[in-house]
C-alpha cells in the first residue's frame, strides 16, 4: 500500500513486519521518531516485543547483544555520540557472530556538538566488522531494513547489521513509500532465526572466551572471511526481495546513466537525489554524465566499484565524512581498488561536503563538478565552504 | 610441549569456531592444575568429625567425602595444594607435605 | 544445602569446575564453586571482564558446565537484561535463573551504570558482585571498594603516603537505594550463610544484589592457605559487615560471634604492611579501627 510516511515511520513499520523480539534504544536525535514509534506499537500490542529502555547507547547495544545470543531477534537504533558510546559493544557484537540490525541515523559527530546530518558517525565504525547499509530514501529504508535482517541472519554471515540513514533529511522528511500489506510474505522471505548456539539451559555452551594469541588471530580471519563473503548474500537478498516485493534499489552498488559516460558522481545517501535531478538536467543539455550509488560501504564492493567505473574519465566522490590527518574515506578506498587492479585510467577526486547539516544544492554539485572536472587526485578537499566566515573575527 | 597439547586438544575435540570463540560446557576438565601445587595435603582420617568443611572451603572442589564414614579425600590431578583445608580442619586431621619436583 | 559431593567423579560433575586457572587458594573460585552449587543447571550466567571470567574460560576450556557468557567490562548487568528480556517475551525465564557477575571494578565504577539501569528497570536479575578490593586481574590497581590505607599499584604507600586515602565505597547502600527487593553482603569465609543468601534470592523476583567478599592472594598478599581466615577476620573485626536488607531495609545481620581488633585482619596481609613499621602507622590502624568501630555501631554487629 502507498503511504506518505516520515522517515521514521517507514523504518519503524518496517521493523514492525520483521518481528523483532527484543528492541533495546536509548534517544538521540535524529534517531528519536523511530524508537518512539516503535514504542507506540509495544504499548498498543501491536509488536510483541520486549521494549528495554535503557540508561545508555552502551546497555542499549548490550541488551540487545544478550538478547541476540539467547537466539532472538533484536533490534537497536542510535546517531552519532550514542553510535560512538556503542562503538565497543559493536566490535563485539561482530566478534561474537551475533545478528543485530540496527538503525544508524547519520548525524555530525561532536565538537561543535551538532544535531545535523553527516556521515561522520557510521564512518567510525567501518573497521568494526559490522556491515554498513546505505539508504537513499524512505523507500529503500523501509526495504532495506527487512534484507538487513535476512543479511545478518543467514548461517555464513551472524553478523551485525547497521542500516544507515540520513538523519533528518530521511528521518524527518515525509515521502511516497509503498509498504508490505502482508506480514506472512515478510515471515516467507524472512524465516524465524534459527542459531546453530545460543544461550539454552539445555545445551550449554560458553560465549566470549579468552582468545589467546594461539586463537585470536584465526577467529579474526574467520569474522573477515565472514563479512567479504556477504557481498553475494547481500546481492541475493536484494535479489529475492525485488522477486518477492518487486522493489529493487540496488544490491551492493547502483548505477544511474552510467553506460556512455564520461564523468561519474560517486556517493551514498540521500545526497543521491539531489545528484540524479542534476545529472537528469546536465544529460538533457548533452553532457555525459550518470551516478555511481554506493550502497554497501561495508563489505566494500571493490570489484563491483571497478568494473562500474573502469571505462570512465572522471570519477567525482561526495563524501560527507572527513578521515583527519588523511582525507577522503570513500574516495581513497575507490582509488586503491583501482590501483589494485593496475587501473590508472580514472581520475579520481573526492570532496568532502555537507558535514554537520550543510544544504548540498544542485547548484554546489554543478560547481563541483566543473571544478573536479580540472583537477586530479583530489584527497578529500572541503568545498562549499563559505570563506567570508573563515576570514571574520568574532 | 604445553602448546603442542593444546592443538592436540583442538583437533581431537573438531571445535567449529566458525561462529566466534565458543567453548564447551566443562572443557577446563582437560586442563590438570594439579602441576599449580608446591605442597599436598595428606588427609590423615585420625580425627575426621565428618563436618565437611573441606569440601566447602575448596576453592577448586576437588575434595570429596562421605560424613557419614567420615572419608575425605581429593582429587591430586587438579589440587593446586593451597593449603586451605588443612588450615581450617578444626581438628588438624589433614596435613600438607611439601612436594619433591 | 551442600549437594553430595561423595565421589571423584562427583567433583568433576560440579557447575563451575575445576581445571581453570585460578591462583592456588583463590576465595573467588570458591565462592562461586558454591554459589553455583545453589543455583543449579537452570541458570544463565554473564561475567564482565576480570578475573573470574579470565581464568574460568580460556578457549577452548570452559569451567562452565552452564550457559555463560562474557561480553565486555562495564555491561554485565545490561547482558543480564538483554537476556531476562529474550527469556521472558520467549516464555522461558519460569524456572531460569539468570545470574549477573563481576568484580568490584565491574560493579561500582565502571559497570555501576548499566547496574543501575539493570535495578531501576526491575529485572528478574541476580546481581553478584565478587568484591577483592582492587582491580586484580591488571595487577592490583585501585578501585572504588578498595579499602581504607590499602596498598595497591596505584595507591601505593610511600613516604608521604599509607596508600588509598578513601574510604571504600558504600556499594550495598547503594543498591539498597534502589529500593530493590533483596540484597546482601556475604564472605567466601562463611559458606553456609553465604550458600543461605543464595538460595533465598531463588524465591525472590525482580533485582537482587549480592556482594561478597574475595580475599585474593596475590593482591593482598597472603599465604593461600590464610584466605579462609582473613575473610572471616575482615567479618569478626567488623571491616566487612554481612547483612540481608528487603526494598532498602536492612532485615537481618550476622553478628560478630568473637569480637577482634581491625590488627589481627591487617597484619596477616602485605598491602596493609606499612602500617606496621612506624607510630605513623599505628594512628592509621587507629583510624581503620573507628571505621569497623562505626560499622558495628551503624549495623549493630555485636
Amino acid at each position: 500500500m502507498k503511504k506518505v510516511l516520515e522517515g521514521s515511520m517507514a523504518i519503524s513499520d518496517s521493523i514492525r513486519m520483521t518481528e523483532p523480539k527484543v528492541i533495546s534504544a536509548y534517544p538521540i536525535t535524529p534517531q528519536t521518531h523511530i524508537v518512539e514509534h516503535l514504542s507506540q506499537m509495544v504499548a498498543d500490542g501491536d509488536l510483541k516485543a520486549e521494549y528495554v529502555m535503557v540508561e545508555s547507547e552502551h546497555s542499549a547495544a548490550s541488551v540487545v547483544l544478550g538478547a541476540s545470543a539467547c537466539g532472538v531477534r533484536t533490534y537497536t537504533a542510535t546517531a552519532a555520540q550514542g553510535l560512538l558510546y556503542m562503538e565497543e559493544v559493536i566490535y563485539n557484537i561482530a566478534g561474537m557472530r551475533l545478528p543485530v540490525v540496527l538503525t544508524v541515523a547519520n548525524r555530525a559527530v561532536s565538537a561543535p556538538i551538532s544535531i545535523w546530518n553527516d556521515m561522520q558517525d557510521s564512518m567510525a565504525l567501518r573497521d568494526s566488522g559490522a556491515i554498513q547499509l546505505v539508504a537513499e530514501n524512505n523507500q529503500e529504508a523501509y526495504d532495506m531494513h527487512i534484507q538487513a535482517y535476512k543479511i545478518a541472519e543467514n548461517p555464513e554471515v551472524m553478523l551485525p547489521v547497521m542500516v544507515c540513514v540520513d538523519g533528518f533529511v530521511l528521518t524527518h522528511t515525509f515521502e511516497v513509500v509503498e509498504t508490505i500489506d502482508h506480514i506472512e510474505k515478510v515471515r516467507e522471505y524472512l524465516p524465524p532465526l534459527n542459531m546453530k548456539y545460543t544461550l539454552d539451559i539445555n545445551n550449554p555452551f560458553s560465549f566470549g572466551t579468552v582468545g589467546e594469541p594461539s586463537v585470536y588471530l584465526e577467529t579474526r580471519f574467520r569474522l573477515s572471511n565472514a563479512i567479504n563473503n556477504s557481498k553475494s548474500i547481500i546481492v541475493d537478498a536484494a535479489n529475492d526481495y525485488k522477486e518477492m516485493f518487486g522493489k529493487y534499489e540496488g544490491a551492493l552498488i547502483d548505477t544511474y546513466k552510467m553506460d556512455d559516460a564520461d564523468t561519474v558522481i560517486v556517493a551514498m545517501g540521500s545526497v543521491l537525489g539531489t545528484i540524479k535531478d542534476v545529472v537528469d538536467e546536465l544529460r538533457e543539455a548533452g553532457k555525459k554524465i550518470g551516478v555511481l550509488k554506493i550502497r554497501a560501504f561495508r563489505p566494500f564492493p571493490a570489484d563491483e566499484i571497478v568494473n562500474a567505473l573502469k571505462n570512465i574519465k572522471n570519477a567525482i566522490v561526495i563524501e560527507k565524512a572527513v578521515s583527519l590527518g588523511k582525507g577522503g574515506i570513500l574516495s581513497c578506498e575507490i582509488r586503491d581498488a583501482l590501483y589494485q587492479r593496475r587501473i590508472n585510467s580514472v581520475n579520481v577526486n573526492g570532496y568532502v561536503m555537507g558535514l554537520g547539516g550543510r544544504d548540498i544544492t544542485p547548484k554546489n554539485i554543478y560547481d563541483l563538478i566543473i571544478k573536479a572536472e580540472k583537477e586530479e587526485d583530489v584527497d578529500g578537499e572541503f568545498f562549499g565552504l563559505n570563506n567570508e566566515l573563515l576570514n571574520k573575527v568574532f | 610441549m604445553l602448546l603442542r597439547l593444546r592443538t592436540i586438544i583442538l583437533k581431537e575435540r573438531k571445535l567449529d569456531f566458525k561462529l566466534g570463540i565458543i567453548a564447551r560446557p566443562g572443557s577446563a576438565l582437560s586442563n590438570k592444575t594439579g602441576s599449580f601445587r608446591s605442597e599436598i595435603p595428606v588427609f590423615k582420617h585420625e580425627k575426621c568429625t565428618g563436618c565437611d568443611l573441606c569440601i566447602y572451603y575448596c576453592p577448586e572442589g576437588v575434595v570429596f567425602g562421605d560424613k557419614k564414614t567420615k572419608t575425605y579425600n581429593f582429587d591430586d590431578d587438579y589440587c593446586k595444594g593451597c593449603g586451605i583445608c588443612a588450615e581450617e580442619c578444626p581438628v588438624d586431621d589433614i596435613e600438607m607435605f611439601l612436594v619433591e619436583k | 544445602m551442600l549437594t553430595n559431593i561423595l565421589t571423584k567423579e562427583d567433583t568433576h560433575k560440579q557447575l563451575f569446575t575445576m581445571g581453570h586457572t585460578g591462583c592456588s587458594g583463590c576465595a573467588q573460585s570458591m565462592a562461586v564453586k558454591l554459589i553455583m552449587q545453589v543455583l543449579g543447571k537452570n541458570t544463565i550466567a554473564t561475567s564482565a571482564t576480570g578475573c573470574l571470567e579470565v581464568f574460568s574460560t580460556k578457549f577452548p576450556e570452559s569451567s562452565w558446565n552452564i550457559p555463560w557468557i562474557h561480553s565486555l567490562f562495564e555491561n554485565s548487568a545490561a547482558i543480564a537484561s538483554g537476556i531476562e528480556a529474550a527469556l521472558q517475551i520467549t516464555g522461558k525465564k519460569d524456572g531460569t535463573t539468570v545470574l549477573s557477575q563481576a568484580g568490584d571494578g565491574g560493579t561500582a565504577d565502571i559497570g555501576l551504570q548499566a547496574l543501575s539501569g539493570m535495578f531501576e528497570r526491575g529485572h528478574d536479575v541476580l546481581y553478584i558482585c565478587y568484591d577483592n578490593g582492587a582491580y586484580m586481574n591488571t595487577g592490583y590497581q585501585r578501585s572504588g571498594l578498595t579499602p581504607y590505607d590499602s596498598f595497591t599499584t596505584t595507591s601505593p604507600s610511600g613516604k608521604i603516603s599509607f596508600g588509598n586515602n578513601r574510604p571504600k565505597k558504600y556499594m550495598p547502600e547503594i543498591a539498597m537505594a534502589h529500593k530493590i527487593p533483596y540484597t546482601a553482603v556475604a564472605s567466601a569465609g562463611y559458606p553456609i550463610d553465604l550458600q543461605k543468601k543464595v538460595k533465598k534470592t531463588l524465591s525472590i523476583k525482580g533485582p537482587k544484589y549480592l556482594q561478597v567478599d574475595v580475599p585474593c592472594v596475590p593482591g593482598w598478599k597472603y599465604e593461600p592457605r590464610y584466605s579462609v581466615k582473613i575473610a572471616q577476620l575482615a567479618v569478626q573485626s567488623g571491616l566487612y559487615p554481612l547483612f540481608e536488607a528487603e526494598y532498602g531495609k536492612i532485615t537481618s545481620v550476622k553478628k560478630i560471634s568473637k569480637r577482634v581488633p581491625v590488627e589481627e585482619y591487617l597484619k596477616l596481609q602485605g598491602r596493609f604492611k606499612h602500617l606496621f613499621k612506624n607510630e605513623a602507622g599505628k594512628a592509621e590502624i587507629e583510624k581503620i579501627q573507628k571505621i569497623a568501630d562505626e560499622n558495628i555501631e551503624q549495623y549493630g554487629l555485636l
